[in-house]
C-alpha cells in the first residue's frame, strides 16, 4: 500500500506491506532507529512515540493506520545541534539509564506523563510510567529526572 | 503475521458493509480495528488470523463521546480508556468505573484502546495464547484443555466448565456488569438492538470458542450505565502480583446505597477469577436490608463464591476473592458519598 507518514514535521511517502507496524516503518524504512524494538508485543514500552501529542506504542500501530497523525519520535525532540529537550537534559543529569535501550521510550513517555498532568508526585510518576520497563532498573533516577524536568517543561 | 485485506471505513454503515464483503465461507471472520492493542497482539503470536481488518477509527466522531445526565452515563464505543478514566462526571459519580480503567493496563495502552475493544479483549490463558500447545478448546474446539492441569493461577474459578477455565482478564467490563449497563449494537443488515451488558459475553460451557452473543459483523456502538443511588459510593479494588500494569488475580466492584449503616441496595461485581464479566446477585441479596459489618460482608463473600471450582494452582483464589470483596465492601461503607 502507498501511504504517507508525517514524522517530526516531515511528510514521507512510502509503499509498505499492509502488515508493517509503525515501529518497523520508522526503523527500517525511514531510518529513524531511535525508537526501539523491545518485546514487539506491547509489554515493554521501548517503542513509545507520540501520535498527535498522545503517547502510544508503535509496535501495536499499523503504519497504514498511522496516516494523518503527527508522529513525534525521540529524533524530533531537539533540532540538529539545538539544545536538548528539558526531559533529555534531565535524563543526562540524573544518569537515568545504564544500557540506554529503553531510554528513548522512557523519555517520550516521560514527556507525555508531564503534559498529561500525571507527574505531580513520585507515586503518580511511578504509576503513569508503569508501561516503560527498564531491565537495568534505573527507576529511581528516572523518577528523579521527571521530577526535575517537570517545572522546566511547564515554564517553557 | 499472515496477510490480510485492509480497509478504512468512513462511517458505521461503510464498516458494516465492509464486514459483510470481506467475510469468507470457511475460516475466521473479518475484524474491526480500533486501538488494535489486543488484536495485533494475537495476530503477531499466531492466535488470530482474520482475512481482513476494517479500520473503524473514523467512527470516533459519531461513536466516541461520553455524556452523563440524570438518566445515567453514555459511553461511546470508540472513546479511549484514558478519556473515560479521567472524565469528571465518571470520577465524581461513577468512581468504580473510573478506577477500573485507571488500574488497567498502562497509559500508552489506555491511550490506544477503546472501550468496546477493551470489553472484547480475549483471555490471557497461556495455553490459548501459545499455538504450540495442541489442547485448547477455545483456540481449537474439541482439542481439550491443557490449563486444568497446567499453569493456571491467573485463571478462573467462577463460571468455568469442564471444557475451559480461562479467565476474562478485563476490569472495566466487571463494573459494567455490576452496574447493570446496556450495550448498543448495530448489525450489517441495518438493524440495531440493545441488550443487557451481562448478555454480551457467554459462559464457556461446551463451546468456549464462542465468547460473545454478537452476531456476525455486529458492531458495538455504545454502553449505557443507568443512574442509581449506589453509583457515587462505589469503588474498584484490584489485587495483583505487582503494583501496576498487571492483570487482576482477584478484583471486586462494590457500589452501595446505604441508609443509616444498613444496605438499601448494592451492586457487586467480581473480576480476575471469573469466566466472563461477573455480577454477583448472590452477594447483593445477602446484603440487602442488612447492616454492613465484617460479619455480613463475610456472608456476602461466602455467597459470591459458593459455586467456585478450583484446579491445582488456583486453589487459593476463592479465599483471595472473598477477602478482596470483604475489604472492598468495608472500604465502600467508609466512603463519603
Amino acid at each position: 500500500m502507498d501511504i504517507r507518514l508525517k514524522v517530526n514535521g516531515t511528510e514521507h511517502a512510502l509503499s509498505v506491506d499492509v502488515r508493517t507496524t509503525l515501529l518497523d516503518a520508522l526503523r527500517e524504512r525511514l531510518e529513524l532507529t531511535g525508537t526501539k524494538k523491545g518485546c514487539d508485543l506491547g509489554q515493554c514500552g521501548a517503542c513509545t512515540v507520540l501520535m498527535d501529542g498522545r503517547r502510544v506504542l508503535a509496535c501495536f500501530t499499523l503504519a497504514v493506520a498511522a496516516q494523518n497523525a503527527e508522529i513525534t519520535t525521540i529524533e524530533g525532540l531537539a533540532g540538529d545541534n539545538g539544545p536538548l529537550h528539558p526531559m533529555q537534559q534531565a535524563f543526562l543529569e540524573n544518569d537515568a539509564y545504564q544500557c540506554g535501550y529503553c531510554t528513548p521510550g522512557q523519555i517520550i513517555s516521560a514527556i507525555a506523563c508531564v503534559t498529561e498532568g500525571h507527574a505531580r508526585s513520585d507515586d503518580e510518576i511511578r504509576e503513569y510510567m508503569s508501561g516503560n520497563l527498564c531491565r537495568c532498573a534505573a527507576y529511581p533516577k528516572i523518577v528523579a529526572a521527571i521530577r526535575q524536568a517537570r517545572p522546566l517543561m511547564e515554564t517553557r | 503475521m499472515r496477510p490480510f485485506a485492509y480497509e478504512r471505513a468512513g462511517g458505521a454503515e461503510a464498516a458494516l458493509a465492509a464486514s459483510t464483503r470481506h467475510a469468507v465461507q470457511e475460516g475466521p471472520p473479518p475484524q474491526y480495528l480500533a486501538g488494535g492493542t489486543n488484536l495485533l497482539d494475537l495476530m503477531k503470536i499466531g492466535v488470530m488470523h482474520p482475512p481482513a481488518l476494517i479500520n473503524i477509527g473514523a467512527l470516533r466522531g459519531a461513536h466516541g463521546g461520553i455524556q452523563a445526565d440524570a438518566a445515567g452515563l453514555r459511553l461511546g464505543a470508540l472513546a479511549h480508556m484514558a478519556e473515560a478514566a479521567e472524565h469528571p462526571a465518571i470520577l465524581s459519580d461513577y468512581p468504580a468505573i473510573a478506577q477500573s480503567l485507571q488500574l488497567a493496563a498502562n497509559q500508552q495502552l489506555r491511550n490506544m484502546a477503546t472501550l468496546a475493544g477493551n470489553v472484547l479483549q480475549r483471555t490471557r490463558c497461556n495455553y490459548f495464547r501459545d499455538p504450540s500447545w495442541d489442547a485448547c478448546n477455545k483456540r481449537r474446539p474439541g482439542s481439550g484443555c491443557a490449563a486444568k492441569d497446567g499453569v493456571n493461577r491467573l485463571l478462573a474459578v467462577l463460571g468455568v466448565s469442564e471444557a475451559c477455565i480461562a479467565s476474562y482478564p478485563g476490569d472495566f467490563a466487571n463494573a459494567l456488569a455490576a452496574f447493570g449497563a446496556e450495550v448498543g449494537l448495530a448489525g450489517p443488515d441495518g438493524s440495531t438492538r440493545r441488550i443487557p451488558f451481562e448478555d454480551l459475553h457467554s459462559l464457556p460451557g461446551d463451546t468456549p470458542h464462542i465468547e460473545t452473543n454478537l452476531l456476525p459483523g455486529e458492531l458495538i456502538t455504545d454502553f449505557h450505565v443507568p443512574a442509581g443511588p449506589w453509583t457515587r459510593r462505589s469503588l474498584y479494588l484490584k489485587v495483583r502480583d505487582r503494583a501496576s500494569f498487571a492483570f487482576a488475580l482477584a478484583s471486586a466492584v462494590v457500589a452501595l446505597d446505604l441508609e443509616g449503616g444498613a444496605v438499601r441496595d448494592a451492586r457487586i461485581g467480581l473480576g480476575g477469577l471469573v469466566a466472563k464479566p461477573w455480577r454477583s446477585r448472590e452477594a447483593e441479596d445477602a446484603l440487602r436490608g442488612r447492616r454492613l459489618d465484617e460479619t455480613t460482608a463475610q456472608e456476602a463473600a461466602e455467597a459470591a463464591f459458593a459455586g467456585a471450582v478450583t484446579h491445582g494452582e488456583n486453589a487459593f483464589k476463592p479465599e483471595l476473592g472473598r477477602r478482596t470483596l470483604v475489604q472492598a465492601l468495608l472500604q465502600a461503607a467508609e466512603m463519603e458519598a
